[in-house]
Order: structure tokens, then C-alpha cells, then sequence
């Protein structure tokens, strides 16, 4: 055999992986030079000022400020992801268990706020919670209270607003994981003589695991991140993350800072996934976005 | 087939709960915007358009309209063509790399978008893109883009490609066996992906906050400003406006989508 001989299908072959390459270059260029390099960008501007440098990571690391909002960002994520786990499961439950046409029904109402801005429902939030908004006049003319409730500028708000925007993302992950369990698993464990709730936590809820460690992570992950609602109706005492960073470069400069503070939270969401893929694929978790 | 169990009750109680919760938010901001109050009051005092007529007759926010519709239109023109070509290339090619490249494609979705915007706005700062039109549109390209990719991938899914072998058997360049079998078979999935990158490119807010400015502010920064200081009836009407647009075009594309699927 000789190999000097170009061989005419290794050459149609090598025209075919250049043209899709070059198929795919303009998009990834895109990424690379807006994604990737600002990243980069951000990692070396967290090492470096004129010689390298762990003073920003030092800051980050024992400055109360950092420590706090870290803390604080991470107990809201949790609550959220918990909160939203108990309030999607039974509407995705109930999704899996009627018939088609209500099941409809039923996602388009889940997807419905996915498609209003979410700096308009963060304006409905504060129509809805506000000392003067809707929440506190009905429970003012109900008698149920004296004094308006303080809903909003606080933690509570920026929780529940986070929730209403992200429960979508706990809904349809555990939607898709429940339609995949078969039905008759159920009717097995009902005719060797289990009760409903005994099937449900032995065989449904097992099942259905999957779709609540996708909906959990891509919950938990997209709030570690959240910037508007807590901007908007934190009322400033709730600085999370993200704040930390825009705060660092509009207001004071410290572009070193921010880029440490940003470096850690996409650390810590890479870790996230990291362990996330060992369990499940990870296009099961983005797929629903 | 399904009795009426006590816990059964209670599930459709929390789920009817869960899903007022839902929507209310949406629906409370169109009255809202049709109120003649000056302050919030639940129900409105009377029907009025005044705050319509305010953001019509604000230049500042048409200003900020026009650019948030360009800017929209202008993303989903480059990221379509930019995601289908991609999307192609991922399903047909059976190159190793293409698993890392399909993998970067979708890191918008990824990476939080508070440190896209940051990182953004210092690259834009050294090469003059921030306060400009093309800067404000490459970033929404970027962020459309996932959208595009994983809707026209989902899209080729269902697609046999030795269709496309046939045609060019047949005699057609690959171009146009593309666009003749190909693309007329993926097209509603072509176009949901440009619906949802026109829609991520009008709500986008964050890369906006930190990367427009002067006369190429987005709608979303200017309301995002104005909420921040005091709570304008005016922004109800333009979120309703705005949710009005979404909804069209989402319909839109499923009507589309139901016609040819």
C-alpha cells in the first residue's frame, strides 16, 4: 500500500469537515470574543495590576462586606429553590395526572409570566407589595390589618418575586421527568395492595428525581446570579452577588474587586454543574431554557 | 378513574393557589396602566389613557423605543442565519470538536449574566464599543444565539439529512439542497429560535445597564432607571405594551408552528 496517493474520499472528507467549520465560525466567533474573552478578561483583571497579585481574592475572602453578601445570596438562593420546589411539584403533578387538554392549559398558565419582561413583573411586584399597593389596601379593608405591612424593599420581596420569575424553570424539568414515568408502575403498586401515598413516595417520587435535581440546579444557579429583582426590590439592605459586582465597578471603581467577586460566583456555578452532570445530563437542565 | 381524596382536594387547591400566583403580576399591570390615579389604587378610580399619552408624547422614551426595536430586529437578523448555519454544522458533522464547540455555543445560558455584562463592558471599554448601536446589537447576537442553536437543532432532529443526500445526487449544489429540502423542513423551528432571540433582545436589561448609554439607551434601561427612583404609572402602560408584543409574537410563531407540524 502506498501512501503518497492522496486518497480522493480522505480529501472529500477534509473539504466536508472544513465547510462545517466554517459553518459554525461566525456564531462561535461571536462567543468566543464575547463570552470567553471578557471571562478571561475579568479572571486576569482579578490577578493582575501591575504585577500579579491575590489581593482582591484576599478582600473578597475576609472582608465582612463580601463574606455577608456571599451568605446572604447563597441563603436566598436555597430558600427560593426550595420554595419553588414545593410550589412547582404539585402543579406539575397535577400537570402529569389530568387529562390532555388541561394539561395544556396548565403549562401554558406555568410559561405564561416567561414571556412578560422581567423587569415588568418586578414593576407588578412592587404595584402588588408596596405600603400603598394592592396586598396591603385589601388586607387594610378586610380589617386584617391596621398598619401596612412592610412587603417590599426587604428580603421577602426580592424572595418572592425571585420565585414567581423562576418557577417556571422547577415546573417544566419535573413536568418532563414525570411523563416519563409509566403509568403502570402505579397500577402495580396499587394492585399488590399499596396505598396511593405508599406508591407515591415508593415509586412516583423516586422517579421523579431527575426532573427535581434539573429543576433545583437550574433554579438554584439562575439566582445566585439574579441582579434586577433584588436591584429593584431589595430596597438596598439586600445585597446579593451580583450587586456586589455592578456596585464595584459603577460606584466605586474597583474593577479588581469585581472581577474577583464575579470570578468565585462563576467558580461556584461551574461547580454546580460539575457535580450536577455526574447524576444527569446536563442538556436535561439547560434543554428547558 | 380519579376519586375525589382528600389529599387530591388538596392538590388542586395548591395548585389553583400557585397559579393565581402566577399570573396575577400579569394581569395586574394593564389595569394599572388604564388608571387615571396618579398613586396606585386597587380598583382604579376612573378609565383613562393618560399614561399612554405620556410615553407617546416622551421623546426620551421613543427614543429608547426605536433603539430597543432596531436593536431587536437587527439581533434576530444576524443571530438566525449565524444560529441555523451552527446548528447544521452540529448535527451533520461528525467532527470531535463540534461536541465542545455545540457545548460553547450554549454558554450564554450558562455563564450569569451579570458577569457576561461586566466582562462585556470592560472589553467594550478598550475598543470604544460602549454607548454604540453595533456594540449593544453583537452582545444580544450573543445572547440569542442558544436560543437559535438549540431550537434548530431540536428542529433538525426529526429532519432525515439523506434527504438532502438525494438532492444533491440529483444534481444540486449543497446550497441549494439546502434551502430547497432542508430549510423548508426546519422552518418553524427556524423560526420560533428567531422569535425567542427577538424577544430576549427586548427584554435584555443587565448587558444594557452597563454597556449603553447616551442616545442608544434601551427601553429596558430607561424603565429600569425610572423604577428605581419612584414608581410611574407610565411604565405600566409601556409593560403592557411590551407584554402585548410578546404575546403576539409567540402566538404568532405557535400558529406557525401548528400549521406546518
Amino acid at each position: 500500500m502506498t501512501t503518497s496517493v492522496p486518497d480522493p474520499s480522505q480529501k472529500h472528507q477534509r473539504r466536508e469537515h472544513g465547510l462545517m467549520l466554517a459553518l459554525v465560525s461566525p456564531a462561535l466567533l461571536v462567543i468566543l470574543a464575547l463570552i470567553v474573552l471578557p471571562v478571561g478578561w475579568l479572571a486576569w483583571q482579578s490577578i493582575y495590576n501591575d504585577g500579579f497579585t491575590l489581593e482582591n481574592y484576599r478582600r473578597v475572602f475576609t472582608e465582612d462586606v463580601y463574606w455577608r453578601s456571599f451568605a446572604l445570596t447563597f441563603e436566598i438562593s436555597l430558600a427560593v429553590t426550595v420554595i419553588a420546589l414545593l410550589l412547582g411539584y404539585p402543579v406539575a403533578y397535577l400537570a402529569n395526572s389530568v387529562p390532555r387538554g388541561w394539561s395544556i392549559l396548565i403549562l401554558s398558565l406555568v410559561v405564561l409570566p416567561f414571556w412578560t419582561s422581567v423587569l415588568v413583573r418586578a414593576y407588578a411586584w412592587l404595584a402588588l407589595l408596596q405600603r400603598t399597593g394592592v396586598i396591603n389596601q385589601l388586607l387594610r379593608y378586610l380589617d386584617v390589618i391596621s398598619e401596612p405591612l412592610a412587603l417590599v424593599h426587604n428580603t421577602f420581596g426580592t424572595v418572592v418575586a425571585t420565585v414567581h420569575i423562576l418557577l417556571p424553570f422547577m415546573v417544566l424539568p419535573l413536568y418532563a421527568s414525570m411523563q416519563k414515568i409509566p403509568n403502570d408502575l402505579m397500577q402495580a403498586g396499587a394492585s399488590l395492595g399499596a396505598s396511593p401515598s405508599l406508591t407515591f413516595f415508593r415509586v412516583f417520587l423516586p422517579l421523579s428525581l431527575p426532573g427535581v435535581l434539573a429543576g433545583c440546579t437550574m433554579v438554584f444557579v439562575l439566582c445566585l446570579g439574579f441582579y434586577i429583582t433584588p436591584e429593584l426590590l431589595g430596597g438596598g439592605r439586600t445585597v446579593m452577588v451580583s450587586m456586589l459586582v455592578s456596585r464595584n465597578v459603577e460606584l466605586y471603581n474597583q474593577f479588581g474587586a469585581a472581577s474577583a467577586v464575579a470570578v468565585v460566583l462563576l467558580l461556584g456555578v461551574l461547580a454546580i454543574f460539575c457535580v450536577v452532570s455526574r447524576f444527569i445530563s446536563l442538556d436535561r437542565v439547560l434543554g428547558q431554557k | 378513574m380519579m376519586r375525589a381524596t382528600p389529599a387530591r382536594i388538596a392538590l388542586y387547591v395548591i395548585s389553583a393557589l400557585v397559579l393565581v400566583y402566577l399570573i396575577i403580576p400579569v394581569l395586574i399591570i394593564a389595569p394599572i396602566s388604564f388608571s387615571s390615579a396618579r398613586f396606585l389604587t386597587f380598583p382604579p378610580p376612573s378609565f383613562s389613557l393618560r399614561w399612554y399619552q405620556q410615553y407617546f408624547s416622551n421623546p426620551a422614551w421613543m427614543q429608547a423605543t426605536r433603539v430597543t426595536l432596531t436593536v431587536a430586529l437587527l439581533t434576530v437578523v444576524i443571530a438566525t442565519p449565524f444560529g441555523v448555519a451552527a446548528a447544521y454544522a452540529i448535527s451533520q458533522s461528525k467532527l470531535r470538536i463540534m461536541r465542545l464547540i455545540h457545548m460553547a455555543l450554549l454558554l450564554p445560558l450558562v455563564v450569569p449574566i451579570i458577569i457576561i455584562a461586566v466582562g462585556i463592558f470592560f472589553v467594550y471599554a478598550k475598543v470604544g464599543l460602549v454607548a454604540t448601536m453595533p456594540g449593544l446589537v453583537l452582545a444580544n447576537v450573543m445572547l440569542g444565539l442558544p436560543y437559535v442553536v438549540i431550537s434548530v437543532l431540536a428542529g433538525l432532529q426529526s429532519f432525515d439529512p439523506a434527504q438532502e443526500m438525494v438532492a444533491r445526487s440529483l444534481g444540486m449544489n449543497r446550497l441549494r439542497s439546502f434551502f430547497a429540502v432542508t430549510l423548508p423542513q426546519i422552518k418553524s423551528s427556524v423560526v420560533a429560535g428567531g422569535v425567542f432571540a427577538f424577544i430576549s433582545a427586548m427584554d435584555e436589561t443587565i448587558v444594557a445597564l452597563f454597556i449603553s448609554g447616551g442616545q442608544y439607551q434601551p427601553l429596558t434601561k430607561r424603565m429600569f432607571t425610572a423604577l428605581r427612583d419612584e414608581i410611574d404609572p407610565t411604565i405600566a402602560a409601556i409593560s403592557t405594551l411590551m407584554t402585548a408584543a410578546s404575546f403576539m409574537l409567540v402566538l404568532a410563531a405557535s400558529a406557525r408552528q401548528k400549521r406546518s407540524g
